[in-house]
């Protein structure tokens, strides 16, 4: 690694704690930010989060190689951990850093988007199932038990079995639209209580519309447990990326994916055990991060101890 | 007299119950009119059917289990509001016709700030601005006489106490000048130095913008200082109606008497309230013959069987649904 790599991998690290220190400090003026800061492991978690977003986003900074090139196939295959390489080399000798840094970009975009796809399409359903209820519930909510019923792994495969090979925007898609389902059940149950109470009641005596009444004051006030589910979810999200990586039919090589990097090492388990340690690591960190971050948001937002 | 603003005409909101245990028939064939500028009392206890006739006038009856009867009309400035399409009811609701809820502390969206909702109406109704809007609800909190309005009105709901709150719901539902104000219970929650305040702002508030109030409460106290006109409720029907002095000047229906007897009063002698014995029956099953006669201490075999019409004294401004109304001979005197 060069000077500059190194110095760019320190500030990294200096630009994720002062993200904790910050954003405790601006949130220590509420209650919930005080609660959510209160879990033992929620600062960990925040740092470690903000730490891989950082790498993610400033990759070709804080690494000297490319994720992609091969740099000497004859003479630096599978190299343990040295100054040069820090993470050392797989089997193409390419260097285990790079691309632990630039798969962060893709875990974490997979992760996210289709989340994102996930609690929006969940939430959706949910508000509209829970706020209309009858028939329109009825239908919704037996699609849900139908989505819930079929193995996820079988939908996958048919999408492969349609496009081949599984491009980023098409994986996001496939994973967003198998992971709404529990998501929408949840919504449903909540905007069930919440269409029940006395404000929204008064904005329909407002003349407020169902559009209105659902997104202005049934939704928000439902937000804690979608927003909770979320960031669990992410994690699982990632998981999910990096099995069917894993699989072979993720992200496509050469670009580089944690679940990939591990199925390129498995061979080599005994001989270079760092090719599948240090992936394997980005993603149990990762993934314990969010559901740390989660558990402490549930604690933060539970509506039972919000104070008034 | 003018032509009425609101007449409720046999309004029938039956609900049916889990099980099909049978159908509860919470308002069964109430009439009344409503004229502009005027106060109308709408009295009686818990479960008689008070609440659920204001909701029904805005269809914000819980669909199902409930719904309002075929044959029931509720006319608005000519129109039936039971058969307008939900667009043209939404541009009624808020605007011409609006309510202020019995919970100030429910009542009001926890997320948003008082000023966002005072100005939610407007923006509905009136497609103001927002700016515009928020400088309405800056106006209004004056109007419902909140200090400071300018910082009020970026307050949450938690940061306000009970008597504010529901002068932020007054203020709501005034931000359109509705011809139209139901207030349902608007101070039962509230303290009682905070419900003469209340009472008086909705007072000033109804002389200043002219409008009519529908106000829905059990106190008859609330009834005799605010109302120019009463309707007393039992089990789902209209058992009297009249104007408020000749209300308190001489009750017609046992019913009535037995609330005012229930009223402590200051200007007499000490002795026990007197309550009306029993409770309101079960709205699956309302008694036959007068839906009093088991609670009612003058009923004889007549009250069992047949169902008294509303009955007319003098002028028929004073009505009431009593057979003594016929033969005032069968009134057993007081003990």
């Amino acid at each position: 690694m060069t000077l500059h790599a190194w110095f760019a991998l320190l500030v990294a690290l200096a630009l994720a704690g002062w993200t904790v220190g910050t954003l405790r400090r601006r949130t220590a003026r509420y209650e919930p930010g005080r609660r959510f800061f209160r879990h033992p492991t929620a600062a960990w978690g925040i740092g470690v989060l903000a730490f891989f977003v950082i790498v993610a986003v400033a990759a070709p900074l804080v690494t000297s190689y490319s994720p992609i090139v091969h740099n000497d196939i004859i003479n630096l295959k599978n190299q343990p951990p040295s100054w040069s390489f820090i993470l050392g080399t797989d089997v193409y000798s390419r260097d285990l850093w790079s691309r632990v840094a630039f798969g962060a970009r893709i875990s974490l975009k997979v992760g996210g988007l289709g989340m994102l796809v996930a609690v929006t399409l969940g939430t959706l359903v949910g508000a509209v199932a829970g706020y209309y209820r009858r028939w329109v519930d009825a239908v919704l909510m037996r699609g849900v038990d139908v989505g819930l019923a079929l193995p996820r792994i079988f939908v996958l495969l048919i999408a492969i079995a349609l496009f081949d090979r599984l491009g980023e925007t098409v994986l996001i898609l496939v994973i967003g639209l198998t992971s709404w389902f529990g998501t929408s059940r949840l919504v449903r149950a909540e905007v069930l209580s919440v269409r029940e109470r006395d404000f929204v009641a008064a904005a329909r005596a407002m003349g407020a519309g169902p559009g209105r009444v659902i997104f202005r004051h049934v939704l928000p006030n439902a937000a804690a447990p979608i927003i909770v589910a979320a960031a669990l979810g992410i994690g699982n999200v990632l998981l999910l990326e990096a099995s069917l990586s894993f699989l072979g039919i993720g992200v496509a090589p050469p670009k580089p994916s944690w679940g990939s990097m591990i199925a390129d090492g498995v061979p080599y388990l005994a001989t270079a055990p760092w090719t599948t340690l240090f992936p394997g690591l980005a993603i149990a960190l990762v993934v314990m991060a969010l559901n740390a971050v989660g558990d402490a948001l549930r604690e933060a937002l539970d509506p039972r101890q919000e104070a008034m | 007299m003018t032509e009425p603003l609101l007449r409720v005409r046999d309004l029938k909101t039956y609900f049916v119950t889990e099980q099909g245990r049978g159908t509860a028939r919470a308002v069964d064939g109430v009439s009344f009119e409503l004229y502009p500028g005027e106060t109308l009392g709408i009295v009686g206890e818990s479960g008689c059917g008070k609440t659920v006739t204001s909701l029904s006038i805005l269809r914000l009856i819980p669909e199902p289990p409930g719904h309002i009867r075929p044959g029931s009309v509720i006319e608005f400035a000519g129109r039936n509001l039971l058969t307008l399409a939900p667009s043209e009811l939404r541009a009624i609701r808020g605007n011409q016709i609006a309510m202020v809820f019995q919970e100030p502390m429910t009542s009001l969206n926890p997320v948003f700030t008082v000023g966002d909702q005072i100005a939610e109406a407007a923006i509905i109704h009136q497609r103001l601005s927002r700016k515009a809007a928020r400088a309405r609800a800056i106006e209004m909190l004056t109007l419902v006489g909140i200090p400071d309005p300018a910082e009020r009105v970026d307050h949450y709901p938690h940061q306000l106490s009970g008597g504010m709150r529901q002068r932020v719901m007054i203020a709501m539902a005034l931000v359109c000048h509705p011809k139209v104000l139901i207030a349902d219970e608007p101070t039962t929650a509230l303290d009682v130095t905070i419900q003469a305040q209340i009472l008086e702002l909705l007072d000033r508030l109804q002389s200043e913008l002219g409008m009519a109030v529908l106000l829905i409460t059990h106190d008859l106290g609330v009834v005799a200082g605010q109302a120019d006109r009463v309707v007393v409720m039992y089990a789902g029907q209209v058992v009297e109606t009249a104007r408020t002095t000749d209300l308190f000047d001489g009750p017609l229906h046992p019913y009535t008497e037995g609330l005012m007897a229930a009223v402590p009063r200051i200007d007499a002698p000490k002795s026990r309230l007197q309550a009306i014995p029993g409770q309101v029956p079960a709205a699956t099953a309302w008694p036959s013959g007068c839906r009093f006669h088991p609670r009612c201490p003058h009923a004889w075999t007549k009250c069992t069987i047949e169902e008294p019409p509303l009955l007319g004294l003098g002028d028929g401004d004073h009505t009431a649904r009593c057979w003594l109304v016929q033969e005032p001979g069968r009134r057993k005197p007081k003990t």
